[in-house]
């Protein structure tokens, strides 16, 4: 079971967006896929038509008093069930802190699905707390959505201090650029190479400010199963390549024509 | 938490569910039809004796109902589904062509699952059908679904060729049971819709003439102690011909190694109840026949010593210490060769008009028996074998010293087979309780004695092929002494159950191990 979290410190920046397109291509490819949706703010969850819900909430979950097993919701998507996000996850740090080895409860709560899923894509809400140290504890890959603009490169660079920081068990780093609008001088001017520094942790696909995106949390359906052949789902579609390549699910080789359908071959249609 | 059974399954009353049907649901929580139809080709696989069946397991393979071209079987998936509902789903792979063994798929939670259940029975498919299936979602206010309503139009088309009745079928989604329970409960009152009285799979069977469980391949009788012995023998012998004859095309096909095992068990227990119940019938018939049977048990013999080897040989293969368990391919390879050839023999044997011969000739005479009248009652043949067979496994028994040769034992193995026998074909006549209690300390002394003897033919086995490996100096070194190692495994196994046999010999022979016996047939002196 691998664990990719879409993480930023910055807020609004295309997570949420990116994590439900990537958990629903990886659900196509024929993994089982749970997405946690721990923003209070539940916008995953919305999108996916669950209630945000969760007995007992956020503090039952990490005491372990409620097994992750319990909460989860399948989604109208074969393959991809859904660990709702709940209102009292706004204290999720609160809680977290009152653990034993309060770093690590997050993978202690996965733990037990490991037989179950093949793929956890967490969502994070933004910031840094005690709560995105448990994801660094607990992701293999680290999805990092930066908007091409000065103050969202900087906070890269305090990302990575931060991980750096953290030693023992990291992630690693995948950044894409966000948001990008190609008619904007200063957008084609900062997306022209990586930024500086980050070079081996920069995605080659960026995904672009495109109306498609904007309107899935609108419309309540992902992008990849709303146009599935669009330029947004084709954008998801090579920044998951590269996470899989990342993650070891497929060889780093980039834009391979083969497309690796998983165990159990290609479904992408919605129930 | 109350778990609540409900019936997931309807049958319809037409061929396609009326819009009432669809309207079923209520506010919050609304079908939707119009989804595409796909097809499906299914089979239902279980094991000649249903063992699937018997632990509450249902086995569906699923193919895309197009052929996907070259690769053929693309797409395709085994479903394993227990009594609560649950499902194992695995690819079903090249090794999943039925008939095929649970050992034969790829590592994993199905190949576990199944393997526990089937064990070395093959997994054969028992009815199939293409099915049309047409999703309708069930969605709840915000448009969620919470359950997947699916209509399933089938035709069966093995082993003959029926329409099923259309059934619609609620597939639950995770953390939605409560919602599923509501619409099955909706759907229940629906017009033309019936809760469905079996699944799927029973269904098909029934429109093939088949209900689960409806043969086990093994003898199974009812008599009464007041019935005429000799139609009370007729009865048991016809059952074991029946019992013979539903293994012979599953031998033939060599689809596992339980056929023939059967088989076997039904001949030898025919030639038992012909020595020790012959008397009861009419003159020179036994006699006619106990030549043939034996026959038939010799031809069927060195096919199953080989099975017993090679069953064994995974476990034989890793209980090496010194030597590699590859170093013994060589040793494998010449089993399968010897069992090769003696299936040639075996095949060929039961295809002979002889077998025929036997079998038809065999199956009239019986029938002319079914009449009998007069004689003995069969309660008093059954206490007198069984008191007689008992006296003669004591007798052999009380003779073994710790230098007797194996002989001697093989021997008492035959006597106590014979004993085990009669007291199972006359079964229906005892207490059930009384019987289990009295076939303990048999059972744990044919147990001790089957160890022995089966280490008796595979050193036999070993030694001879060590030989012939080495006079044709076909095999390394390497595979002599694995051999040996093996040898010396075997003995050592050998010697413990030698070591045993004088306790399970007591235990057999103490006055309340006699007494449990003789209680069964005291009533019927
Ligand atoms: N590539 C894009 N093009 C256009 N709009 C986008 C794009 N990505 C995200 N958006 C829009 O921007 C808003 C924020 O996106 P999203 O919720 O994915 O970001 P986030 O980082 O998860 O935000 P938060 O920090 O609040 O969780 C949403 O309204 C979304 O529709
Ligand atoms: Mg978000």
């Amino acid at each position: 079971m691998k664990v990719l979290a879409a993480y930023a410190i910055k807020g609004g920046v295309g997570k949420t967006a990116a994590a439900v397109s990537l958990a629903c291509l990886a659900a196509g490819d024929g993994m089982r896929v749970l997405l946690w949706d721990l923003d209070p703010q539940s916008a995953a969850t919305f999108m996916f038509r669950v209630r945000p819900k969760v007995k007992g909430g956020g503090r039952a979950l990490v005491a372990g008093r409620l097994p992750a097993r319990d909460a989860i919701k399948a989604t109208d998507f074969p393959g991809l069930d859904l660990l709702p996000a709940d209102f009292t996850y706004r204290n999720l740090d609160l809680h977290l802190d009152g653990q034993a080895k309060p770093a690590t409860r997050l993978r202690a709560v996965l733990r037990p699905l490991r037989p179950e899923y093949d793929l956890v894509v967490l969502d994070c809400p933004p910031g840094i707390s005690l709560l995105s140290e448990n994801v660094l504890r607990a992701a293999d890959l680290l999805l990092v959505p930066v908007i091409p603009a000065t103050l969202s490169v900087r906070t890269l660079d305090q990302l990575a201090g931060f991980i750096a920081g953290l030693g023992g068990r990291h992630p690693q780093l995948l950044s894409f650029w966000s948001m990008v609008d190609r008619r904007k001088l200063l957008h084609r001017q900062i997306t022209a190479g990586p930024p500086e520094g980050h070079g081996d942790g920069m995605a080659s696909t960026a995904i672009p400010a495109l109306s498609a995106i904007e309107r899935m949390f609108a419309e309540r359906r992902p992008v990849t199963a709303a146009a599935p052949r669009g330029q947004a789902a084709r954008c998801y579609q090579g920044l998951w390549r590269e996470a899989q390549a990342r993650l070891g699910l497929r060889p780093a080789e980039a834009g391979a024509s083969g497309l690796s359908p998983g165990p159990a071959g290609r479904r992408s249609s919605p129930r | 938490m109350a778990v609540r059974i409900a019936s997931r399954e309807f049958v319809l009353a037409g061929h396609a569910p009326g819009a009432g049907v669809w309207q079923a649901g209520e506010p919050g929580l609304r079908i939707t039809p119009g989804g595409r139809a796909r097809t499906v080709r299914r089979a239902w696989l279980d094991t000649f004796d249903w063992r699937l069946f018997r632990a509450g397991l249902t086995l569906e393979l699923r193919a895309p109902g197009r052929p996907a071209g070259r690769g053929g079987r693309a797409g395709a998936v085994l479903v394993l589904t227990g009594r609560d509902g649950r499902a194992v789903t695995g690819e079903a792979g090249p090794a999943a062509r039925p008939p095929f063994l649970a050992g034969a798929l790829p590592d994993g939670p199905l190949r576990a699952r199944l393997a526990a259940a089937a064990g070395v029975r093959a997994l054969l498919p028992l009815a199939e059908a293409t099915s049309v299936l047409t999703e309708a979602p069930a969605l709840n206010a915000d448009g969620k679904t919470v359950a997947v309503v699916t209509l399933d139009r089938s035709e069966l088309t093995a082993p003959s060729r029926a329409a099923l009745p259309a059934r619609l079928v609620i597939g639950p989604l995770r953390g939605y049971q409560a919602e599923a329970d509501r619409l099955a409960a909706a759907l229940a009152g629906a017009p033309g819709v019936e809760p469905a009285a079996g699944s799927a799979f029973e269904t098909a069977l029934a429109a093939a003439g088949r209900r689960p469980g409806d043969c086990s391949g093994r003898a199974d009788v009812r008599l009464s102690a007041g019935m005429p012995a000799a139609a009370a023998v007729a009865v048991i012998l016809l059952s074991l011909l029946d019992a013979a004859e539903a293994n012979v095309p599953g031998t033939l096909r060599d689809l596992d190694t339980e056929f023939l095992h059967d088989l076997r068990v039904a001949v030898r227990r025919t030639r038992s109840v012909l020595r020790a119940a012959g008397a009861a019938l009419p003159p020179g018939l036994a006699d006619r026949y106990r030549a043939e049977f034996k026959w038939l048990g010799d031809l069927t013999t060195p096919v199953r010593d080989l099975d017993v080897y090679l069953l064994g040989y995974p476990a034989m293969a890793a209980g090496l210490v010194a030597a590699a368990p590859a170093d013994l391919e060589p040793f494998r390879e010449r089993l399968r060769q010897r069992r090769a050839r003696a299936r040639g023999r075996l095949v060929r044997g039961l295809r002979s008009e002889r077998f025929a011969d036997l079998a038809a000739g065999w199956r009239r005479d019986l029938a002319g028996l079914a009449g009998a009248s007069g004689g003995p009652s069969a309660g008093e043949l059954a206490a007198g074998q069984i008191a007689r067979a008992h006296r003669r496994a004591l007798l052999l028994g009380g003779s073994i010293g710790p230098g007797s040769p194996p002989q001697a034992l093989h021997e008492l193995r035959k006597a106590c087979k014979e004993l085990r026998y009669l007291l199972e074909a006359f079964a229906s006549l005892h207490d059930p309780a009384r019987q289990r209690r009295a076939v303990r300390e048999l059972k744990a002394l044919q147990d001790c004695l089957g160890r022995f003897q089966d280490a008796e033919v595979q050193l036999a086995v070993l030694r001879e092929i060590a030989g012939q490996l080495h006079a044709d100096g076909s095999a390394p070194a390497a595979a002599l002494l694995a051999m040996g190692e093996a040898a010396g495994a075997v003995a050592a196994r050998q010697a413990a159950a030698r070591g045993e046999f004088a306790e399970r010999f007591a235990g057999f022979a103490s006055p309340g191990g006699r007494a449990r016996i003789r209680a069964l047939t005291r009533g019927a002196r």
